[in-house]
């Protein structure tokens, strides 16, 4: 049974006579459900004002405008009528709230449109047994239903009360739309709030404000999980604007999650709180973790490698006697940093305990482990945890992790007033949940054809025995799996004390880069173009395992792949001009199909310009907002962009050395090229694009350096020394 | 101490250090959210506001300098008419993404638009480089200022 014919309604009437429809998904209040349920409310108001309530947290994915006009598009109301308002945290109504894996989209359109119609329906219901006609023969227009034969019309707002209290469809049975009649879903509808965003109003986490609060700053130790031995607090107390300070005794275990040591202290200001942070001085116990440093996780890497992996993730075919009897033998070691995810609004969040229960107000992508974590933390029932989620200035997953969270609440009770709390911008990057960096030991073969038939990795990450730490882990699934015939990904792995995350499509924004680089040195090496050596493997259209069970469909990749050689006149990229030169790459992830070629033209001092972006991609039937859709994919691609050219969190001692923008630099208006976005509509459920368009670029950049200068880039971020002259 | 300053025509005081920076006078002392910190040493653009028309970091700016200089943020732009022009211009294209750099990004703008009302791409580059687009939002800004800068002519 899919999940819509899961889906039951329930209907009642609201306070001052609205109509207020509810759609559930069995399992809603089951807080291990693998399938993720669904809530949506729609509310008419008498007047005909319809307001749908956005579920999930607005990260800048456009979620809290998209989802709304799925439904509204069903309902049959125009865009002008609906006001949206965020879902408060209930995921027993709601069913899963969170922002992340561009799961949106996949998990929410079918059962979302079969909400919209579902009122809809009863709407015709309502206004067929007022006028004693048959359904059949109304029809709906802009939130109007029409008896075209008696020239009759009532508005949704007249009718909404009478609907109230009518049956409920079967969400399976319902009728929906023909896409090609669509009036809201495929119109490029700007963001809700835009609005507010331009005329500065309060908006985000950072911008609350709860009456008597105190805004508080949290020193933590630099070595992650280090502990508090001593502090001078009642030093710091007594200077001028403190209003407190104290130790918070943490509780953080082997997850590095839940709340960690501290020193906090709270002002009137934050900034005189932030400015007292250079006087305090605390004793430290920085644990087992101290010595832990890049270069030292790069040398035991090497050693490693020498070595047969502590475990095979898979072995097809005879990858070592095929690399022994290959025509050519490619080896390369490839290498990418660990990353901070630099949300610029840092992370902060609002908390006030008061007898015994804690509201918060924060900007977190994952609410509900968050409510979770600060019951545990401060030992009370999660239902005297009340979340308020804010508009969230750039989340990128690090607010999948609601360390922040647990730190407000317990700072708030400690102090036992309501208080903001927010890190520097050194706390943001330095107690970070950071993307894992990794290596990769690579051999590939050739036949005198240039035809790839062997691959072998020794990948090696992090983690303690078989348990990998988070986001460090590499799917049986990597392309070229099942695409060679004899193939070999073994593992070894280091142990870390670096708390790792999920960064804006995780493992695949590493990945890409390794494979879709390693797959192009294969190409070059046996004399092949890079697209028609990728086309060569893909092969014939098939599907093959991966994609969390949907498949990896190697046709609809070839299709973006041809596509973007076409709007990107790759046949001709001979006549560019020297040091100018085009790279492809492909990659699939978060179901979604991505092909791209970046164009660069490389100084001789080494200096990269980015001259051109094309991106083609597959991500089904519907887009379902274009406006959002282009900026969701450029800025993917951007993002990709200036992780591979500035950014990398260096580990010394335990900790990271990295503190502002001057050191981690994210992408400035001055680099940026233009980004020429094209889709394959192809039939198939319409999937998410927050992070699918981000793991081509990185690679086929790398590529197009090589091809305009000979340089293979195998370690990020790109080191320009070594593209001088 | 006490010090009084002029923030979008309008004289407000406040009792606070000399050395604390405009952007914490505007978002603690006068409740002005508008302005955002993101980095706190002038790397980031998001707290961009301007002190006689040019565009400075307000995490940058102590607000014993300010002096008698008429300061104006993101709250005033909707009474600026090239202000105005440029928050209509991002609604127009849609620009923002999370949204929290934007403030900043049309405080820069504005600055740009009225010392150079048509710029050309250096000219962009040059103004609005310091304003980092965590969401890489760039080619709509960039779209953006042009399109204002075109009402402008045409107004």
């Amino acid at each position: 049974m899919s999940a819509s014919r899961r889906t039951f309604l329930k209907v009642s009437a609201a306070a001052g006579g609205a109509f207020m429809l509810r759609a559930t998904l069995p399992g809603a209040a089951r807080a291990e459900a693998s399938a993720e349920p669904l809530t949506a409310f729609v509310r008419i108001a008498p007047d005909g004002v319809v307001t749908i309530l956005s579920k999930n947290p607005e990260v800048g994915q456009g979620i809290r405008t998209m989802l709304p006009m799925v439904i509204a598009e069903e309902l049959d109301v125009a865009w002008s009528q609906v006001r949206i308002e965020q879902a408060p945290l209930d995921e027993a109504k709601f069913g899963r709230q969170y922002a992340g894996g561009s799961q949106a989209t996949p998990m929410n359109y079918d059962p979302l449109r079969r909400v919209g119609a579902a009122g809809r329906q009863m709407l015709v219901t309502a206004a067929a047994a007022t006028w004693m006609v048959p359904a059949a023969e109304c029809r709906t227009e802009s939130g109007v239903v029409y008896h075209d034969k008696t020239g009759r019309k009532l508005g949704y707002g007249a009718l909404a009360s009478k609907a109230s209290k009518l049956p409920v469809p079967n969400l399976s049975g319902v009728t929906l739309k023909d896409p090609k009649t669509f009036k809201i879903i495929g119109q490029p509808i700007h963001g809700v709030e835009n609005p507010k965003i331009v005329t500065g109003q309060k908006l985000f986490g950072i911008d609350t404000v709860v009456p008597g609060m105190l805004h508080a700053v949290f020193q933590k130790c630099p070595v992650f999980g280090g502990k508090v031995v001593s502090a001078n607090v009642d030093a710091i107390k007594k200077l001028p604007g403190i209003h407190d300070a104290f130790i918070v005794r943490g509780q953080r275990g082997p997850d590095q999650q839940s709340l960690a040591d501290g020193v906090a202290i709270l002002a009137k200001s934050w900034w005189i709180a932030n400015r007292v942070r250079e006087k305090l001085d605390i004793v430290w116990d920085e644990g087992p973790t101290a010595a832990q440093s890049t270069k030292g996780f790069a040398e035991q890497a090497v050693a490693l490698s020498q070595a047969a992996p502590a475990s095979w993730l898979r072995r097809d075919g005879d990858a070592p006697g095929a690399l022994k009897d290959a025509a050519h033998v490619v080896e390369a070691a490839y290498s990418y940093p660990f990353l901070s995810h630099i949300d610029l609004e840092p992370q902060n969040c609002t908390a006030h305990f008061q007898n015994g229960k804690v509201e918060l107000w924060a900007p977190t992508q994952n609410p509900g482990p968050g409510q979770k974590l600060v019951a545990a933390t401060l030992g009370i029932p999660e239902s005297d945890v009340t979340v308020n989620m804010t508009r969230i200035g750039g989340g990128f997953g690090r607010r999948l992790r609601n360390d922040f969270m647990a730190e407000a609440a317990a700072i708030s009770k400690q102090a036992g007033v309501p208080v903001k709390l927010l890190w520097n911008r050194a706390d943001d990057m330095r107690h970070d949940f950071y993307r894992p960096a990794g290596f990769h030991f690579l051999k590939g073969g050739l036949d005198d054809k240039g035809s790839l038939v062997a691959l072998s990795d020794h990948f090696v990450t992090f983690g303690q025995g078989s348990k990998l730490a988070d986001a460090a882990l590499m799917e049986v699934t990597e392309f070229p799996a099942a695409l060679v015939p004899n193939l070999a990904f073994g593992q070894s792995v280091m142990e870390l004390g670096v708390p790792t995350g999920p960064l804006r499509a995780p493992r695949s924004n590493a990945l890409a880069f390794v494979f879709q680089s390693f797959i192009d040195e294969l190409a070059h090496q046996g004399g092949r173009d890079p697209v028609e050596f990728r086309l060569a493997i893909l092969g014939e259209p098939k599907v093959l395992p991966g994609g969390n069970g949907r498949g990896f469909d190697t046709g609809r990749m070839s299709g973006v792949l041809r596509k973007v050689a076409e709007v990107s006149d790759w046949a001709n990229r001979g006549s560019l001009p020297a040091r100018t030169a085009k790279g492809v790459a492909f990659y699939f992830s978060h179901l979604g199909y991505f092909a791209e070629v970046v164009q660069t033209t490389v100084s001789a001092k080494g200096e990269i310009k980015l001259d051109h972006v094309w991106v083609v991609g597959d991500v089904g039937s519907q887009i379902i907002n274009p406006s959002g859709a282009e900026n969701q994919v450029q800025g993917a691609a951007l993002d990709g962009l200036g992780a591979a050219l500035g950014q990398g969190i260096t580990i010394e001692r335990g900790r990271v050395i990295e503190a502002n923008f001057d050191t981690v630099r994210p992408l400035r208006t001055d680099q940026v090229p233009p980004v020429e976005v094209h889709f394959l509509t192809t039939d198939h459920p319409p999937t998410g694009l927050g992070e699918p368009a981000l793991p081509p670029v990185i690679p086929a950049l790398c590529n197009a350096i090589f091809a305009a200068t000979g340089k293979r880039i195998r370690g990020l971020p790109i080191d320009t020394d070594l593209l001088k002259v | 101490m006490a010090y009084t300053i002029k923030i979008n025509g309008v004289n407000r005081t406040v009792e606070v250090d000399g050395d604390m920076p405009l952007l914490w006078v505007l978002r603690d002392e006068l409740d002005m959210k508008g302005s955002k910190f993101g980095c706190g040493a002038g790397l980031c653009g998001a707290c961009t506001v301007h002190v006689d028309g040019v565009a400075v970091r307000g995490c940058q700016t102590p607000i014993s300098s300010v002096g008698n200089a008429a300061v104006s943020t993101i709250e005033g732009m909707a009474a600026d008419p090239v202000g105005r022009r440029l928050q209509e211009a991002w609604l127009a294209l849609d620009v923002p993404q999370c949204g929290y750099c934007q403030a900043g990004q049309i405080m820069s703008a504005t600055a740009l638009l009225r010392q150079t009302p048509h710029p050309n791409d250096a000219d962009i580059d040059a103004a609005m480089t310091g304003n980092v687009c965590r969401c890489c939002s760039y080619t709509r800004i960039r779209a953006a200022i042009k399109m204002a800068a075109g009402a402008g002519a045409k107004s």
